[in-house]
């Protein structure tokens, strides 16, 4: 104990209601860290017992029992025993129970209640169990299991003071002796838990389940499919249409901050650093917080409502046949907004393999960073026309769309590769508990919303940031002899020059080399050093891609755009994903792959393409 | 003849007989252990996936549903329970 306060944990588990449940009696006040040395996220916020007093509570990663088949078992293993670093031992365990699956859950709380520790149970969710005509006698289960059991339903708050109360007597017990009996095994435990389950119902009507009849459609062989790819569809339609405003607004305000640090700051390498580098850095970020915010939207209602399991059920054949699980759906849909979110959602992939594959190939979903790098080349290079049957389709839609496809037909070809070969193992199962549906709270989905917001904005902004200053030092040192050009007298110029001998066999120049260098930091920022190397300049953005499009059109052959395009699909250009990478997989020698692969992928993707070009007389 | 999971109507309610632990990963094993389907459990085949192959299947242990891969399925022989009309 490091700080004296009271410490309780709330066990249980994976789809007891514990989040619920911790949200409702912590409320805001919640701190998201990892565990040292593991990528667990550890939840922990203040609550209050009736006495005023605060206690600490820690949300520990839902477990099937305390000896461990993943990393987070492992850490609610470590934590209830006291052995976890830098997290002191819980006095009071909070034991989360789904009321209407009781005869499983009860295996898992047998051996935490075992442990003699002041244990406390939450009979969570008793009014979704009444809804399919389960009614508990929590009296009975609290004579056999010998600890308080409270009802409750986090999400209507109901039980909650109850529960405090009974956190503080148990605190106050010393742990009663449990008769230990470590030799009891699963199937007894299990025999015992139905035992006990049966010996708590006080009555239960047959009732055709509410889920049974959803998952009915939702999960019928010719039905759920297109319902999937429906709701997919409607995502990625609300993401893009409805983002565009907002991200509008936060650009017309960023470039306000800089107006107005240039009208009132007097010229110089400061101001230009602040402008240049820091606020346009951040603007950057920014930007795809709107984005982020509509998908996880969509992504944590999925979630809550228990849907999210199903899409994976029902995408679990497609993603096997390149070796992965439908666990990795969740992660790679994720990255289609961005890779950052994406690779941290990798997470809840049990397999490790699995989880490293999928973290190397998300950054292969056309994340919403290419879409300014492909709106420019593509109005300026692909004619307008329509295509298809009855011309309903343009010419410019389906080369999006194609790059789009690219994207996912290479990142599935790769995983392929993967599992055959680096992350080569047993074949990844899929076993997953799909959950009973639920309607989501508003305040549930408020929190997680906010809280996705701010790790997205906390780890792209402070990388974002430092990547940001670091290349306009590059750019703007040393500085130029007068009548030179900047650019020419700077690191980055020198590099360009260097990186042209290496990118002019793929039809790339020199321009070309220049815009890389800083877009490294984001795809998007291509554009803007392409915009300043044509010396292109005007206060209105639309007028800076039609004008960027005229001369991009005299500088640049077809072939060049096309494999710029392709270069685009793979190269890993995001320094912050590069980031995230490394401390998911704590280390560089992932991240270290992930450049290396995808690099030369776009190197040869942009290089075929350039000289398939040519080949056709493009050029 | 023996019967194995994968291979019963849906639907079906069944008896888990025999698993041959051997034909699975250790971790997936202790995880379907932990899940409650184990040798004894009473199962009901309820979904299956709609493209080549028919996986994955998703099956009703007690109250709760659980999706897992035919390879799984394969490994678990059953029966019809005698004690409760097949459904």
């Amino acid at each position: 104990m490091t700080r004296g306060i009271c410490i309780a944990a709330l066990v249980g588990n994976p789809n007891a209601g514990k989040s619920a449940l911790f949200n409702a009696l912590t409320g805001a006040r919640q701190k998201i860290a990892n565990y040292p040395g593991v990528t667990v996220e550890r939840k922990a916020g203040r609550m209050l017992l009736p006495s005023g007093e605060p206690v600490e509570l820690v949300d520990l990663p839902g477990s099937y029992g305390l000896s461990p088949t993943s990393p987070d078992e492992e850490v609610t293993r470590k934590v209830i025993m006291g052995e976890q670093p830098g997290q002191g031992q819980p006095e009071v365990l909070v034991l989360v129970l789904d009321a209407s699956n009781l005869e499983q859950h009860l295996v898992f709380a047998q051996e935490v209640i075992e442990l003699g520790r002041p244990t406390v149970v939450a009979l969570n969710m008793v009014d979704l169990a009444e809804r399919d005509g389960l009614v508990l006698d929590a009296m009975a289960l609290q004579q056999a299991l010998g600890v308080a059991v409270i009802p409750t339903v986090a999400v209507r708050r109901r039980g909650l003071t109850e529960l405090a109360a009974a956190i503080a007597e148990a605190r106050g017990r010393t742990g009663a002796p449990v008769e230990p009996r470590p030799h009891v095994n699963g199937p007894e435990r299990r025999m015992l838990a139905h035992a006990i389950a049966d010996g708590a119902i006080l009555s239960e009507t047959k009732r055709h389940r509410l889920h049974a009849r959803m998952d009915r459609v939702l999960l019928h062989p010719w039905l759920g499919p297109p319902i999937l790819l429906a709701l997919l569809f409607l995502v990625f339609q609300a993401v893009f249409s409805g983002a565009a405003p907002f991200a509008d607004g936060l650009t017309a305000i960023v470039t306000a901050l800089e107006d107005f640090a240039r009208a009132q700051l007097p010229a110089g390498l400061p101001r230009d650093l602040l402008t240049d580098g820091i606020l346009a850095g951040v603007g950057s970020v920014i930007v795809f917080l709107p984005q982020i915010l509509i998908l996880f939207f969509f992504i944590l209602t999925m979630e809550a409502t228990g849907y999210m399991a199903r899409a994976a059920f029902l995408m679990d054949r497609l993603m096997a046949s390149v070796g992965l699980s439908g666990r990795s759906f969740i992660p790679l849909l994720s990255s289609f907004a961005c890779a950052i979110p994406g690779i941290m959602a990798t997470r809840s992939i049990a397999d490790p393999k699995d989880r490293l594959t999928t973290i190397l190939i998300a950054p292969l979903m056309t994340c919403s960073a290419r879409l300014p790098v492909y709106a420019v080349i593509i109005a300026a290079f692909i004619p307008n026309r329509p295509v298809g049957p009855g011309g309903l389709i343009g010419l410019q839609g389906l080369v999006l769309l194609g790059l789009y496809l690219f994207g996912v037909v290479g990142a599935m070809a790769v995983a392929m590769v993967l599992r055959r070969s680096i992350t080569k193992g047993a074949a990844s199962g899929f076993i997953m508990e799909l959950p009973k549906y639920q309607l989501p709270t508003v305040k549930d989905l408020a929190l997680g919303l906010f809280q996705r917001a701010w790790i997205f904005l906390r780890r792209a902004g402070t990388m974002i940031f430092t990547v940001t200053v670091v290349l306009w030092l590059l750019l703007n040192f040393p500085r130029a002899a007068p009548g030179q050009d900047q650019v020419d007298a700077s690191i980055a110029g020198h590099l360009a020059n260097g990186l042209a001998v290496v990118i002019e066999p793929i039809g790339f120049n020199r321009d070309i080399a220049l815009a890389l260098i800083p877009a490294m930091a984001a795809r998007e920022v291509a554009v803007s050093s392409l915009a300043t190397t044509y010396a292109v300049s005007n206060p209105d953005e639309n007028a800076v891609a039609r004008q960027l499009g005229a001369q991009l059109k005299s500088h640049w052959s077809l072939p060049t755009a096309l494999a710029f395009l392709a270069w685009f699909v793979f190269a890993p250009q995001c320094l912050s994903t590069i980031a995230v990478a490394r401390r998911e997989t704590n280390g560089w020698k992932w991240p270290g792959f992930m450049l290396a692969y995808l690099f030369l992928l776009a190197y040869v993707a942009a290089g075929l393409t350039y000289w398939t070009a040519m080949a056709l007389g493009l050029g | 003849m023996v019967v194995t999971l994968d291979q019963i109507p849906l639907g079906q309610l069944a008896r888990i007989t025999a698993v041959d632990w051997t034909a699975l990963v250790p971790e997936e094993g202790q995880r379907l252990r932990a899940l409650g389907i184990d040798t004894g459990a009473k199962v009901r085949l309820a979904y299956r996936g709609v493209l080549a192959g028919r996986d994955p299947l998703a099956i009703e242990v007690g109250r709760m549903t659980v999706a897992l891969r035919r390879v799984h399925a394969r490994a678990m022989q059953v029966e019809a329970p005698v004690d409760e009309p097949t459904a």
